[in-house]
C-alpha cells in the first residue's frame, strides 16, 4: 500500500510563532517512522509534534493555539503513575461499552440485511467506533452531531436509543424517524442528531449553519449557549467545494464547530490517494485560519485527548478545528459493496488495530476494570442488540395514512399568524381582497 | 467582522417609521392622489425591516445585502438599523450559505437567503431541495425548517442566456417546498410577511422588473401584521368569457391584454396565482367553470412548466366545462438570446396572450 511510506505525524502549525517552541524543538524532533505510530501498542502516550521548517501560517494569528500543543504542556505537567492515565475507571467503561455497542449493532445490522428485514442502502462503521465514541461521548445534549449516510453509530453514541435505530432501519413506524428516513437518515431533535445525509459534503454547510445558530445564540440573542457542532465526513468529502466553502466561513466568523474527518483512505472503490493532490487533509485547515491536527483515528484515547481540546476551543469560542482522523473501515463501503479493490494485507493490518480490542488491552493493562467486568458489559449489550432488533420485528409498519404526513409543518400552507396560530382558524384573517 | 449590535430602543421607534415610510412614499409621488402608491422594492424591505423587528431570530444572509445595500437595494438600510449579526455578508458560496442557513433553520433561527438570482441558486440547489424542501419529511416532523430563500427570478433585460431562466416550474415540483411568486407591492409585502412567519421553507420568486414598479396601495396593507394567506390565488379582474392565469411579471401582461380584449367584446378574467405551491386548484378550477375557456401564461420554459400542471388539473377536475383546448404561453424553447428584438420573441408580449385568448374563443382569424 503506497501510503505506508509516508510518516503519519501531529503537526503544529504554529510551532515557529509559539514562544515555547525552543524548549519544544529539544523534547520533540522525533519524527516517528511507521513501526512505532502504527501497531503501537502504547496508547496514548505518544503526542509528539515536530517543528517543520517553514510554516506559513506563523505569521497568523497568534491567538490561535494548536491543539496538540496544549495537549503536550498537559502532557509534561502530569507527574507519576495515576495520574498518567488518560481515563479514569468510569469513563473507561463508558467508552467500552459505547464501543462495543456501536459494534455490535452494526455487526446484527449485516445480519439482517442478508435475511431480508432491512434493505436499500446500509452503510456500516465496523472499525471507526474511536472516532464516534472519542468524540461524542464528549458532548452534552444540547450539543449537535450532523453526519453522513454512514450515521447509526453517531446516533448511537449521541444517545439514540438501539431500538429507535434498529426500528427505522426496519422502516417500521417506531422508529426514530417514524419509518420515513431511513439509514441514511437519522434525526433525532430530541438529541440533537441533525441528519444523516446522504449527499457527501451535504452535512458539513448544515453543521455550520447550527454553528452559526449557537453563535447568533450567544451574540445577538443573549443566550447562555456554548453548545457545539461535529461535523462528521469521510476523506471523499475532503476534495468537494462545500468542504472548502465551510472552512472559509466557519474560520472567517470562527464559528464553535469541529470539522472530523474519518478518513478510511477509501471512498468506495476511489483510493484517497487515487483522488487527492495532497493527500494530508490536516494541512487544509491551516490554509484557511484554523488548526489542522491528525490523529490515530484507532486509539480512542488519542482521539478522546485531540476531541477535549478541539470541542474546548469551539466552546471558548475560539473558532472551528479541522480534526483528520485516520481511521479504517472492516466492511465495504456498503453491504451492496463487494470490496474487491482494497489489498487484504491492508484489511488484516488494520485488523490487528481494532479499537475495541486495543482499549481493552489498555483497561485490563492498567487495572482499571477486571475482565469479568468487560465481559459483563458485552454481554449487555449483546441483550441490548437482541431486544432491539426483537422491538423493530414487533413493531408495525406505517399506516397508509402517514405517507402523506409530515410533507409541510404547515399543511393547509396558510402560514401562521402573529398570534402563532394557524392564520386560516383565525376569524378575523385577511383573504387578500384589500380594497384598493 | 461582528460588530455591536444596534440598540433595541431603535427598533421601538420602528412602528412610527413605518406610517412614516408610508407616507414618504406619497409625498415621493410626483401627482397627488388619494391613493398610496408603493413600489416592490419599498415593499420588500419594508416586509423584511417589520419581520427583523418582531422576531430578533430572524436574519438575512446572501451576498451584497449588507454593506452594498442588498445587489438589488432590497434590504437597504437593515445593516445600519440591525447590525452585522443579522445582515449577513457572504463569500461567494451558494451552496456554503444555503447550507448555513438550513443548518440554522434546523437549529431554531428563522433565516432569510437571498440569491442575487435565482440563476445562482442552482449551485445550491441540492440543499433548497435535499437538506430544505424534505427534512421535515425525513425526520418525521420533528425538524421544520423555517427558511426564505428569495431573490429575483426570470427574465431581466438583456441580460443573457444565464441569467434568464424562471425557476418556478422546477421548484413547484418539490414536495416539502412551497413557491410564491408576488406580482404588485400588495403581493410581495403579505407574501413575504407570510412565507418568512412560515414553519416551511419557502422559495420566493421576485422579478427584478418589477422591483422599481409602483402600485397603489391600501393602510391595510401597511400594518405591520398584515399578510397574506399561501396557497391562495387573487383574481385581480373578474370577467366570464375566458380565464387567464399568470404570476409575476406577465399578471400585469394579462391585465392589459384584458383591456384589450374588452374592447373586442371578450371579457377575460384574470388570476393572479400568487403561490405556484401548493397551487390554488379549487380558484383555477371554479374559474374555469364559470368561464369554460382557460389560456395559461408564463416566463418560462414550456416543456414541464406551471401552464403544463394547471393545463392538466383542469383536464382533471373540470374536462367537462370546457368549450376549447387549452391555450398555453410560454417562453420560447430556446435559452434566452441576448439582442433585445429576439429576446422580445423570446417572451411572451401582450400580443401573444391576446392571440391567445381570441384562439380560446375561436375568435382568430
Amino acid at each position: 500500500m503506497a501510503c505506508s511510506a509516508t510518516t503519519r505525524i501531529i503537526h503544529n502549525p504554529l510551532a515557529i510563532s509559539s514562544s515555547r517552541s525552543a524548549e519544544k524543538s529539544d523534547f520533540s524532533c522525533k519524527i516517528l517512522s511507521p513501526s512505532s505510530f502504527w501497531g503501537s501498542a502504547s496508547l496514548g502516550k505518544k503526542l509528539l509534534s515536530v517543528n517543520k521548517a517553514i510554516s506559513p501560517i506563523s505569521r497568523r494569528s497568534a491567538t490561535v493555539v494548536a491543539v496538540s500543543d496544549v495537549v503536550k504542556e498537559k502532557k509534561l505537567k502530569s507527574s507519576s503513575s495515576v495520574s498518567n492515565l488518560l481515563i479514569t475507571k468510569e469513563e473507561g467503561l463508558v467508552l467500552y461499552e459505547d464501543m462495543v455497542l456501536g459494534r455490535a449493532f452494526e455487526d446484527m445490522c449485516a445480519q439482517m440485511y442478508y435475511r431480508g428485514k432491512m434493505f436499500g442502502f446500509v452503510h456500516l462503521y465496523n472499525g471507526q467506533e474511536a472516532v464516534s465514541t472519542g468524540f461524542i461521548k464528549l458532548l452534552k445534549k444540547e450539543d449537535c452531531v450532523v453526519s453522513t449516510y454512514r450515521d447509526h453509530v453517531h446516533a448511537l453514541s449521541k444517545g439514540v436509543p438501539a431500538r429507535q435505530v434498529m426500528s427505522e432501519l426496519f422502516g417500521k413506524t417506531t422508529g426514530c424517524c417514524r419509518g420515513q428516513g431511513g439509514s441514511m437518515h437519522m434525526f433525532s431533535k430530541e438529541h440533537n442528531v441533525l441528519g444523516g445525509f446522504a449527499f457527501i459534503g451535504e452535512g458539513i454547510p448544515v453543521a455550520t449553519g447550527a454553528a452559526f445558530t449557537s453563535k447568533y445564540k450567544r451574540e445577538v440573542l443573549k443566550e447562555d449557549c456554548d453548545e457545539v457542532t461535529l461535523a462528521f465526513f469521510g476523506d471523499g468529502t475532503c476534495n468537494n467545494g462545500q468542504f472548502f466553502e465551510c472552512l472559509n466561513m466557519a474560520a472567517l466568523w470562527k464559528l464553535p464547530i469541529v470539522f472530523v474527518v474519518e478518513n478510511n483512505l477509501w471512498a468506495i472503490g476511489m483510493s484517497h490517494l487515487r483522488a487527492t493532490s495532497d493527500p494530508e487533509i490536516w494541512k487544509k485547515g491551516p490554509a484557511f485560519g484554523m488548526p489542522g491536527v491528525h490523529v490515530d483515528g484507532m486509539d480512542v484515547l488519542k482521539v478522546r485527548e485531540v476531541a477535549i481540546e478541539a470541542v474546548g476551543r469551539a466552546r471558548r469560542g475560539e473558532g472551528p478545528t479541522l480534526v483528520e482522523c485516520e481511521t479504517y473501515r472492516f466492511r465495504g463501503h456498503s453491504l451492496a459493496d463487494p470490496d474487491e479493490l482494497r489489498d487484504p494485507a491492508e484489511k488484516a493490518h488494520y485488523a490487528t488495530r481494532d479499537p475495541i480490542t486495543a482499549l481493552k488491552k489498555y483497561i485490563l493493562e492498567n487495572k482499571l476494570a477486571s475482565e469479568a467486568e468487560l465481559k459483563a458489559i458485552e454481554k449487555k449489550i449483546d441483550e441490548v442488540v437482541e431486544d432491539s432488533v426483537e422491538f423493530a420485528d414487533k413493531s408495525p409498519v406505517p399506516a397508509r395514512s402517514q405517507l402523506l404526513e409530515n410533507v409541510f409543518a404547515d399543511p393547509r400552507g396558510f402560514g401562521i399568524g402573529p398570534d402563532g396560530k394557524y392564520r386560516c382558524e383565525d376569524p378575523k384573517f385577511t383573504e387578500g381582497t384589500a380594497q384598493v | 467582522m461582528w460588530g455591536i449590535m444596534r440598540q433595541r430602543a431603535a427598533c421601538k421607534a420602528y412602528h412610527a417609521l413605518n406610517l412614516e415610510q408610508g407616507i414618504r412614499a406619497i409625498a415621493l409621488r410626483a401627482f397627488s392622489s388619494s391613493a398610496k402608491q408603493m413600489t416592490v422594492r419599498d415593499a420588500l424591505n419594508s416586509a423584511l425591516d417589520e419581520e427583523m423587528s418582531a422576531d430578533p431570530k430572524v436574519f438575512i444572509m446572501g451576498e451584497e445585502v449588507g454593506e452594498y445595500q442588498g445587489a438589488y437595494k432590497i434590504s437597504k438600510g437593515l445593516l445600519d438599523k440591525y447590525g452585522p449579526e443579522r445582515v449577513v455578508d457572504t463569500p461567494i458560496t451558494e451552496a456554503g450559505f444555503a447550507g448555513i442557513g438550513v443548518g440554522a433553520a434546523y437549529y431554531g433561527l428563522r433565516p432569510v437567503i437571498e440569491f442575487m438570482t435565482f440563476n445562482f441558486s442552482m449551485q445550491a440547489i441540492d440543499h433548497i431541495i435535499n437538506s430544505a424542501a424534505k427534512s421535515n419529511y425525513m425526520s418525521a416532523g420533528q425538524i421544520s425548517v423555517p427558511i426564505v430563500f428569495r431573490g429575483p427570478n426570470g427574465a431581466a433585460a438583456g441580460v443573457g442566456a444565464q441569467h434568464s431562466q424562471c425557476y418556478a416550474a422546477w421548484y413547484g415540483a418539490i414536495p416539502g417546498l412551497k413557491v410564491l411568486a408576488p406580482y404588485s407591492s400588495e403581493d410581495a409585502r403579505g407574501l413575504l410577511k407570510a412565507a418568512i412567519r412560515d414553519p416551511d421553507p419557502v422559495v420566493f420568486l421576485e422579478n427584478e422588473l418589477l422591483y422599481g414598479e409602483s402600485f397603489p396601495i391600501s393602510d391595510e396593507v401597511l400594518d405591520s401584521s398584515f399578510s397574506l394567506p399561501i396557497g391562495k390565488a387573487k383574481i385581480e379582474r373578474e370577467g366570464k368569457d375566458v380565464t387567464i392565469t399568470a404570476f409575476s411579471k406577465m399578471v400585469g401582461y394579462a391585465l392589459q391584454a384584458a383591456d384589450i380584449l374588452a374592447k373586442e367584446g371578450i371579457n377575460a378574467e384574470v388570476i393572479n396565482l400568487r403561490t405556484i405551491r401548493p397551487l390554488d386548484r379549487s380558484t383555477i378550477n371554479s374559474s374555469v367553470r364559470k368561464t369554460n375557456r382557460l389560456v395559461t401564461v408564463e416566463e418560462g420554459f414550456p416543456q414541464h412548466g406551471v401552464g403544463a400542471e394547471i393545463c392538466a388539473t383542469v383536464v382533471e377536475d373540470s374536462f367537462e366545462y370546457l368549450d376549447a383546448p387549452v391555450e398555453r404561453i410560454a417562453g420560447a424553447d430556446v435559452p434566452m438570446p441576448y439582442a433585445a428584438n429576439l429576446e422580445r420573441m423570446a417572451v411572451p408580449q401582450v400580443e401573444d396572450i391576446v392571440r391567445a385568448a381570441k384562439r380560446a374563443c375561436y375568435r382568430s382569424r
